[in-house]
């Protein structure tokens, strides 16, 4: 083992830790604001990659089919709970939030996907259907139940984990797909070789951490979310709508899962059945982080890409081994250091 | 009461109808993996089943197909349905190996002779007697990696390194791999495993390209296979790439794209017949059966194939087991079984000569070296 392997192997960590940290932060932000373990985040991921290699082959891949089944779904959920609470007014509105927006995306991707656009074309239908499948699901699944304990919040990640799964292998099918690379550069450096690829992906991960930093702590909306997540009856009492918090989440977790959907396109193949993997990873590194702390979470993803890729050069057969029984330490330490409590409900 | 009798009356009347067309009829039930991990390949083979004729040796066949999602136990309850419900005269399946075996018990308690298109030789392994019932299309692992052995023997290769998924498929390989390269003279010096789903696979090609191997073989089915063959190009690796005839399919080359130029791997015949000399018997009968799956179903799939020579074999046993008895009976299952093993038939993936110590029948007709070049298949000659 000499520097030239030590510096790809790092390089390697360090592209997989950054798709492993966003997911993280991703995970993080759903939990503290809405209590909800995100476990089919992964599967965002994977839908991510697929749609936009549909979209290279000038297919819609049945996410404009999906999006539109689930429009239709959400308003019908907003018909019957007006026609329950007797209240007409908003319905008209929220009927073109919830089943009008999404109907136009998946027409918008329906009719342009033949036409071949242009690359970043794709990647931006690809990064709106996938992100509108967020708020969607928070619509449909999550916000009937908003106030039941963390356990059956879980419960629904798992049944929409499966769901999502089985949808995928309909959709997208069982093979695998790869997008084409936004760059074959390469820079030398001293006998270290950095692929362009690599940089582009670290750098795009940086940035999305940045600006999601910069939405909580100076934008009126981030800051809402953070009151919900220190105090949510706090927030209600300060006219915070935990609903609006909810579906604010669920579309800026889904955008980050879609934004590494498209960022690991080019490394690895993607089948539809992938993304649980990598979701768990950055659940790793999520938990490093007490599911609460962010920069601690994307550092404790950063290690478990690392751990990963030096694990696969020395014992590639027990890889994911030494990947997850990382948690065992973590979680003993963070036991014996933090107080525990009682959950408020 | 009245209502009662009535039901069972048209029970019995229903059930009666149904027994009576299976007792004229010769029905094949067929489980394969549509859906599920092995759904790449399970989907061609129930694509086949669409093609075949409803006749053979004049008499009508119901082909009766189910899906088993890959999964064992579903493909032992198929199994036992086909034979208690459906009194099918002969099984054929499951698409993959451990389906196969599980279904194996299923057939010899039913008397009735089951054809698999998985690729273990176990499965009809000579010292198992219960394998008396069972006969298998596709070719073993172990003729696969012989042929890859001479090939790179031929080449001047003296060391190998291997990379294959961590699980049966990629264990069974690496096995016979080592039985062939000890025999050929060559040296496995790196091994290293990876999951179909893997993000990345850098650590373990930089194990194996600092082990300096002449070539490497790549144990893997489908796309997954691309992974490491597009991080050993990346990282500059000049050697010869071997794969298995798993990645055999047109997903395979659309992800590897340029990347898969030069790669070697071993094939049935039937995956580039066009380039076959006319001479080769096997050339007419796949470009018979590719002509009408291409025409329905898009481009070729060799696991399509094994569906097709499963059958061809009846089309050449049940004839003779006409002679014997009527369809439905259990004579003609024993006629039917004694009509497969003495099988010779000229199909897709090469000659069955059938004994009764060999329920494969294949030899080295059934392999071609196969060579990518600008995502086509070219025949090595």
């Amino acid at each position: 083992m000499d520097l030239p392997i030590v510096a790809l192997l790092a390089q390697d960590g360090i592209t997989n830790g950054a798709v492993y940290a966003l997911l993280a932060l991703a995970l993080v932000l759903v939990f503290a604001v809405t209590r909800v373990i995100w476990v089919p985040s992964g599967e965002f991921v994977a839908y991510g990659t697929l749609t936009l290699a549909g979209l290279q082959l000038g297919k819609a891949s049945g996410i404009a089919g999906m999006l539109a089944a689930m429009a239709v779904v959400a308003g019908l959920m907003e018909i019957a709970k007006a026609v329950r609470q007797r209240e007409m007014r908003g319905l008209a509105r929220s009927l073109a939030l919830w089943a009008g927006v999404p109907l136009a995306i998946a027409a918008v991707i329906h009719f342009v996907a033949p036409l071949q656009p242009p690359f970043l074309v794709q990647i931006l239908l690809t990064l709106t259907a996938v992100t509108a499948l967020g708020p969607l699901f928070y619509r449909i699944a999550y916000q009937p139940i908003a106030e039941a304990s963390v356990l059956v919040l879980l419960i629904v990640s798992v049944a929409l984990h499966f769901t999502l799964l089985g949808l995928g292998l309909w959709f997208f099918g069982a093979e695998g797909s790869r997008t084409p690379p936004f760059t074959s550069a390469s820079f030398e450096w001293g006998a270290v070789t950095v692929s362009g690829q690599s940089l582009l992906v670290v750098l795009t991960s940086l940035a999305l951490i940045f600006a999601l930093a910069l939405f909580f702590n100076r934008t009126l909306y981030g800051r809402a979310l953070r009151a919900t997540a220190v105090n949510r009856v706090g927030a209600r009492l300060a006219g915070i709508s935990p609903t609006f918090a909810g579906t604010l989440t669920f579309t800026l977790g889904a955008l980050v899962c879609a934004f590494c959907g498209v960022l690991i396109g080019p490394i690895t193949t993607v089948y539809y059945d992938s993304g649980f993997l990598i979701s768990l990873k950055g659940f790793v590194g999520a938990i490093i982080g007490g599911l609460s702390s962010y920069p601690v979470a994307a550092a404790g993803a950063l290690l478990v890409g690392l751990l990963e890729s030096f694990s696969s050069f020395w014992a590639s057969a027990f890889k994911e081994v030494i990947v997850f029984t990382l948690i065992i330490p973590v979680l003993l330490w963070r036991s014996l250091t933090t107080h525990h409590h009682e959950e408020e409900e | 009461m009245l209502q009662r009798k009535l039901v069972t009356a048209l029970a019995a009347a229903f059930s009666f109808g149904v027994a009576a067309t299976a007792l004229a009829d010769i029905n094949v039930g067929v489980t394969v993996s549509a859906t599920g991990p092995a759904a790449s390949l399970g989907i061609p083979e129930k694509n086949t089943f669409d093609l075949l004729p409803t006749t053979i040796g004049g008499e009508k066949v119901n082909w009766i197909v189910l899906d088993d999602g890959s999964d064992t136990t579903k493909a032992v309850q198929n199994a036992k349905k086909l034979i208690g419900e459906n009194k099918v005269d002969v099984l054929l399946g499951s698409t993959i190996t451990p389906a196969s075996l599980a279904m194996i018990d299923t057939a010899v308690e039913g008397e009735t002779p089951m054809i698999s298109m998985a690729a273990s030789a176990r499965i009809v392994d000579p010292a198992n007697p219960k394998t008396r019932w069972i006969f298998k299309t596709p070719q073993s692992d172990a003729l696969m990696a012989d042929a890859i052995a001479v090939s790179m023997k031929a080449a001047g290769v003296t060391t190998m390194g291997y990379i294959g998924f961590a699980d049966a498929y990629g264990d069974g390989w690496l096995a016979e791999m080592k039985r062939s390269a000890q025999l050929a003279g060559i040296k496995v010096i790196a091994e290293e495993k990876y999951n179909r789903n893997d993000t990345s696979v850098t650590g373990q090609v930089l194990k194996l390209i600092a082990a300096k191997p002449d070539a490497v073989l790549i144990g893997a089915a489908g796309t997954p296979g691309a992974t490491p063959q597009k991080e050993l190009v990346a990282r500059g690796y000049k050697g010869k790439i071997f794969q298995t005839h798993g990645v055999a399919n047109p997903d395979f080359l659309r992800v590897v794209g340029k990347d898969g130029n030069g790669t070697l791997l071993p094939a049935g015949p039937m995956l580039v017949y066009e380039q076959l000399p006319d001479s080769n018997p096997v050339k007419k009968v796949a470009a018979g059966y590719i002509t009408q799956y291409e025409k329905k179903f898009g481009t070729r799939s060799t696991f399509g194939g094994h569906a097709y020579d499963a059958y061809l074999l009846l089309n050449s046993a049940i004839p003779e087991a006409l002679k014997k008895a009527k369809p439905g009976t259990k004579e003609f299952r024993a006629a039917l079984r004694d009509a497969l093993e003495k099988a010779n038939v000229v199909a897709t993936h090469g000659v069955y000569v059938m004994t009764p110590h060999d329920h494969n029948g294949l030899d080295n007709r059934a392999r071609m070296m196969v060579r990518i070049d600008d995502g086509k298949w070219v025949l090595v000659k």
